[in-house]
């Protein structure tokens, strides 16, 4: 019996040893590789740049003294409120990024609410057809609008031949070409997140709905829709906020005149190599974004358990 | 509820069509004769066999294949453990941030991740190349794969695990006889998840790669900002094909053991 209960315990131990090895294996990776790089970040904003390798001044300087002093400067900061270019990109891709969400929404909801109600034995298919493209290059898919969009494009050739319009349109390098292609390719993203929230509801509901007089059409606005609000939000925080901090797309398919700070970062970084703007400008990013992917931690964790 | 009705089919010829035309006009042109991506003349497959001679190409679909290898295998392993221990460790300290590591990254825009892994890298003088790539590469698939694991393990039967552990089996034989084979189907399906985020990624292997360590969606994004060529067409037709082909094998290879386990 004692024995036994030993064996147990001991067993127990192993297990309890087990499983701290076990969560800190994947633990340590992220905190080395996806938080420890923040503080990097943070430190380099509070640099200044210089003409050297790496291009920014130390933080801490160790002169004689025993301890270091410590060399830090918000001048990266004042430069970004201090040029109103700044400002106005973390503004216009708030803007950007609340247009496309929304019309990503639209379009999402309705291809997603069609795929829930088909028959099922096309539903399978049907899904798959939205996935297919989630898990093709971003970049090709981007790159495919452009021979569509530019004015000797695809789309140009197309209206023209039909003779719905006799000058071409000018959509390449404008923040419509952006939309577009901000809407194109999240949309699998938009989807996936609804259909498997209003697959799973409960089509009772809306028959007692219905049976209770209620009309189709407000049946969806007072019944189907708040309950599909996890669904909703899980995919309106998978696009507004890697929108947010969009590359990619305005790079390629916006013109001048489109900001984002995405590219603003890019730019600084590669261009102008100013490391410690280019930090400051992630910096702020990164505080405006840190509500939302809070909020969509949360709203993802809910819907796992 | 009211039936499948034409709005819904309105909306799925639509909505396809939109998700499908652009792709199915790039393969379409990548076929063309002509130089001129929007002018039609004729069928060749020409562009391919140029593509063939590019050694600039060459080189970066070696070292992406590379990093998508190796990148997605750790990122497998490293995502698996992370998602059990999601799902089947209750709770332990710090536990929200572990969570919040997970879902952070796939949510992150790139540059963020990408700059901050880089200046990492030079603080603690790492060289840049195909290593520093894959390490970042690595970091963002196994959340991914910790995700596809989660909702795997939502419908897991613990009874069977149970029954291994009581009748003595140590946990890590108990994970690898029993719970491994049954989650195996998702699992595959991380790794070619992680493999076609790797092999897709253009943002944060350009932060974090050095020279000689250009991917083959850095060399397709160099020849895009030159302009729109055939070559770019053929190029990305074969990576549509490739993923096109793996997304098909993983769902077959799931529906199987689907239905096996009924």
């Amino acid at each position: 019996m004692i024995s036994n209960s030993r064996k147990t315990q001991s067993l127990l131990k192993s297990i309890f040893n087990g499983r701290r090895a076990v969560i800190a294996i994947p633990y340590l990776w992220l905190l080395m590789f996806f938080m420890l790089p923040f503080i990097f970040v943070l430190k380099i904003s509070l640099a200044e740049p210089i003409m050297a390798i790496p291009p920014y001044t130390a933080l801490f300087e160790w002169g004689n003294s025993l301890l270091p002093s410590i060399r830090a400067s918000l001048e990266s900061y004042l430069f970004l409120f201090s040029d109103s270019l700044y400002i106005k990109a973390y503004l216009s891709s708030l803007k950007i990024a609340i247009i496309s969400t929304i019309l990503t929404l639209i379009i999402g909801y309705s291809i997603a609410y069609s795929v829930a109600k088909a028959p099922s034995r096309w539903r399978g298919i049907l899904l798959m057809l939205v996935i297919l493209p989630f898990w093709t290059s971003f970049l090709i898919r981007v790159y495919a609008w452009i021979g569509i969009l530019k004015t000797e494009g695809l789309l140009n050739l197309a209206l023209i031949s039909i003779g719905i319009i006799d000058k071409p349109l000018i959509i390449m390098n404008t923040d419509l070409a952006v939309y577009i292609g901000i809407v194109y390719s999240y949309l699998p993203f938009m989807i996936l997140p609804l259909y498997a929230n209003l697959e799973k509801m409960d089509m009772s509901l809306l028959e007692a709905a219905a049976d209770l007089g209620c009309r189709p059409f407000k049946t969806f606005w007072t019944v189907t829709i708040p309950l599909s609000l996890p669904g909703i939000l899980a995919g309106c925080f998978l696009v507004f906020i890697p929108v947010m901090g969009e590359f990619v797309i305005p790079d390629l398919l916006g013109g001048s005149e489109t900001l984002m700070i995405g590219k603003v970062l890019w730019t600084e970084f590669f261009y102008n190599r100013d490391w410690p703007v280019a930090s400051a400008v992630a910096i702020i990013l990164l505080a405006l974004l840190v509500v939302p992917i809070m909020l969509y931690q949360k709203s993802q964790e809910k819907a796992i358990s | 509820m009211k039936k499948f009705g034409s709005f819904n089919i309105a909306a799925l010829v639509i909505g396809f069509s939109f998700l499908y035309i652009p792709i199915i006009l790039l393969i379409l042109f990548s076929f063309n004769e002509s130089r001129l991506v929007t002018v039609w003349g004729g069928f060749s497959t020409k562009w391919y066999g140029e593509l063939m001679q590019n050694q600039g190409i060459k080189d970066a679909a070696w070292v992406t294949i590379k990093v998508a290898f190796i990148s997605s295998t750790v990122a497998t392993i490293l995502g698996t453990i992370a998602g059990l221990v999601m799902t089947r460790f209750g709770s332990f300290r710090g536990r929200t941030l572990f969570s919040g590591m997970i879902y952070a990254p796939m949510v992150m825009p790139e540059v963020i991740i990408g700059l901050s892994t880089l200046l990492m890298f030079v603080a603690l003088a790492v060289d840049r190349g195909v290593f520093t790539v894959t390490l970042a590469h690595i970091t963002f698939s196994m959340c991914y794969v910790a995700v596809v694991i989660q909702s795997r393990m939502s419908s897991y039967d613990d009874s069977i695990t149970e029954a291994a552990l009581d009748l003595g089996c140590t946990p890590f034989r108990t994970f690898m006889l029993i719970t491994l084979p049954i989650i195996l189907p998702a699992v595959i399906a991380g790794w070619l998840l992680s493999f076609t985020l790797s092999l897709d990624d253009l943002v944060i292997a350009s932060f974090t790669s050095g020279p000689g360590s250009t991917t083959l969606p850095m060399k397709i994004y160099s020849m895009v900002r030159l302009g729109v060529t055939p070559e770019i067409n053929a190029v990305s037709t074969i990576l549509v094909g490739l993923v096109t082909l793996g997304v098909i094998t993983a769902s077959i290879i799931g529906r199987k053991q689907k239905q096996q386990t009924i």
